[in-house]
């Protein structure tokens, strides 16, 4: 089992390398000055010798492999670089973000989960009964439809046509509760229809696959009730599965955050992302990037963790 | 002795892409208290559903079409399948132990689990009571430290320990009637023959019934009191074990015996597999389904429908026109 977690965890360690790499490239491959990462629109004004003084102060003369130490240097010591728009640090605009993005990234993830664990077990113990179609067919059409178009028509409907919700925009949980959680309920609804749909749709087939098995068939033979056998000897077995489209819809929470804040106008790291791609502001798509990385190594690692939980035979494989 | 289940004239059948497929087709039999029996048969001839159809875990695309489980004098074919009636005679006084040991625990369950939850729910046990039983029953089936062992899971055993602790957990509520399907097929030699002692001398500390699904009379040889041949859902012949053994009367039977080394055997008897395939249960002829692969068929199998049973002794039945005296007898 230890074994296993460090196996797992330096994994992750060996993803964020590579991750980070690519984000030191972004800026140094791409065509275009590096320095303009630092200078930003102010780039213009200088000339070629300011600039090559420029250059050996900040490094960016060195060799490319020294410069990338320099930098995951800094790094590792939360410095991110400054912001050529805000010109605020970087890992402050994470931090003041962060809390909005993972607000709604949560509450989304938990809701598709135990709705979709929910609806996918119905359909699956009521098999080709109304219900089930109902389910499958509810969840097919989820999958189908993209997030912000989802998002615009519950605008047009609930904001613009019925006035029952504001249109878009962020309040702090601490500054007004109510207005929070009416401002939220169109954004965390578009972003977890996907994932409550796929989720559904992964428990119901891997519930009737485990249904199928044999150590149901002995279950049966023993007398138990159709909830024990359901609760007891399918869902744990069903989880596995379903386990691992958790994992991957948080990386699809985060990509549709970009989507979603951006429909909703909400202040969070997708709408920092979005932002600092279209006013090529580097620095804070670099730690955008960075921050996506580490959240989905972390996501790794638990739904590792709950494979563990779930399934002896990896407990065991390891110790 | 009282009879204990009587299966009367049970049809079995499922309904699938390929057409209907009458997997038991007018299956009588009867065991009574205590009895060892043996179903002995080629894959695929019906054994499995049968047993399945007397538990009522026939699930669709399979139906029971018609026929009679007698058990204790009870029709289990007026309760409805997962009704309450049956889920107290599952496990409770009819216990089943399945073909693959690999497959039928629950890997996710450890072993005390899986025992324990028949002893709580029939036997109304508390927890530590029903864990203190467990390991009894564990130790009883010849699983050694078994107490340490409750809490492993079923890929911590070998394939004869999990078959030991299937055992343990179908005689742990004490039925009336134990359903080994196969219990040995998946095994070795040596420790199909330790299971089968083992159930043997349990069965007869429990004073259950047990029946014995085998494809191999031979398993069957020294622990049924009486066999029951099937072929393509039928029953072929039945008898006692002498019966069987010193004068089959049924071509099948005879080619299943060919296929049984046997110790007595002086004339050193060639072994040999019967010949041709069992036929496609879904477009069975109307005369006998043995009929293409029997060696002794006259014009009269080719052109009559297949007789039904008929006893050539006292408790000997066979389905078969011609009954050629046999090989020994
Ligand atoms: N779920 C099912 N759906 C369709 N057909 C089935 C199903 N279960 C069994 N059958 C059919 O019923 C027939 C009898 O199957 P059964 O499992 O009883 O055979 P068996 O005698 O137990 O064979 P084996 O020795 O391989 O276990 C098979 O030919 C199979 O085609
Ligand atoms: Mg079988």
């Amino acid at each position: 089992m230890t074994t296993y977690i460090i196996r797992r965890l330096l994994l992750g360690i060996v993803v964020l390398i590579v991750a980070s790499i690519f984000v030191f490239l972004m800026v140094h491959v791409l065509p275009g000055d590096p320095l303009w990462v630092v200078l930003g629109e102010n780039y213009i004004n200088y000339s070629q010798e300011e600039l090559d003084e420029l250059r050996h102060v900040y490094g960016l003369d060195k060799p490319l492999i020294g410069q990338y130490f320099d930098w995951l240097g800094s790094l590792l010591k939360g410095d991110l670089g400054e912001s050529i728009v805000y010109q605020v640090p970087v890992i402050d605009l994470l931090k003041r973000r962060l809390p909005v993005t993972l607000n709604l990234a949560v509450l989304a993830l938990l809701i598709s989960t135990i709705c979709g664990l929910g609806l996918g077990v119905i359909a699956a113990i009521r098999r080709g009964k109304w219900s089930d179609t109902v389910v499958s067919v509810g969840a097919n059409l989820g999958i189908t439809l993209p997030n912000f178009w989802v998002g615009i028509v519950f605008i047009y409907i609930f904001a613009y046509k019925l006035g029952w919700l504001p249109t878009y925009g962020y309040t702090s949980p601490f500054d007004d509760f109510v207005t929070h959680l009416k401002m939220l309920i169109g954004p965390v609804l578009c972003l977890s229809v996907f994932g409550m749909a796929a989720q559904t749709r992964q428990t119901r087939s891997s519930m009737l696959e485990v249904a199928h098995q044999d150590y149901i068939r002995t279950a049966w033979s023993k007398g138990l009730t159709e909830r024990v056998i359901v609760i007891r000897h399918m869902v744990k077995n069903g989880l596995i599965p379903v386990v691992t489209t958790m994992g991957m819809q948080v990386s699809f929470m985060f990509g549709g955050a970009v989507l979603v804040e951006t429909v909703f106008n909400i202040p969070g790291i997708g709408r920092m992302m979005a932002d600092g791609i279209g006013m090529r502001d580097y620095p804070v798509v670099q730690g955008g990037v960075l921050l996506m990385a580490v959240v989905i190594v972390l996501t790794n690692l638990v739904v590792d963790m709950a494979y563990a939980w779930l399934d002896p035979r990896i407990r065991y494989s390891y110790r | 002795m009282a009879i204990l289940l009587e299966v009367r004239n049970l049809r079995t059948q499922f309904l699938t892409d390929d057409g209907l497929i009458k997997a038991v087709d007018d299956v009588s039999y009867h065991i009574d208290e205590k009895e060892i029996i043996g179903v002995v048969g080629e894959s695929g001839c019906g054994k499995s559903v049968t047993q399945l159809s007397v538990m009522r875990l026939i699930t669709p695309p399979g139906k029971i079409t018609s026929g009679q489980i007698i058990f204790e004098g009870d029709d289990l074919m007026k309760y409805e399948a997962n009704g309450p009636e049956m889920r107290s005679i599952r496990g409770a006084k009819i216990a089943m132990i399945f073909q693959e040991p690999m497959t039928s625990l629950n890997p996710v369950l450890t072993i005390g689990r899986q025992l324990t939850e028949t002893l709580e729910l029939h036997l109304k046990m508390g927890k530590s009571a029903a864990n203190r039983r467990a390991a009894e029953l564990l130790d009883m089936v010849g699983i050694p430290c078994a107490d340490t062992r409750l809490g492993d899971y079923p890929h911590q055993f070998s394939g004869g320990m999990r078959q030991r602790a299937m055992i343990a957990m179908a005689l742990s509520c004490n039925p009336r009637l134990v359903i080994a399907d196969e219990p040995t097929t998946a095994l070795d030699v040596t420790t199909q023959a330790q299971l089968l002692e083992l159930m043997k001398a349990l069965v007869e500390e429990f004073h259950s019934a047990l029946v014995i699904v085998t494809h191999n009379l031979g398993v069957v040889a020294r622990y049924a009191q009486r066999i029951y041949i099937m072929y393509a859902g039928r029953i072929v012949e039945s008898g006692t074990c002498k019966d069987i053994f010193r004068s089959p009367r049924h071509p099948y039977t005879m080619g299943l015996l060919n296929c049984v080394p046997r110790i007595d055997d002086r004339e050193g008897r060639e072994l040999e597999a019967i010949k041709g395939l069992p036929p496609n249960l879904g477009r069975l002829p109307g005369q006998c389904a043995f009929l293409p692969r029997c060696e002794h068929a006259v014009d009269r199998c080719r052109v009559e429908p297949w007789p039904e049973l008929q006893a050539v002794a006292d408790g000997h039945h066979t389905r078969c026109f011609v009954n050629p005296p046999g090989m020994t007898g």
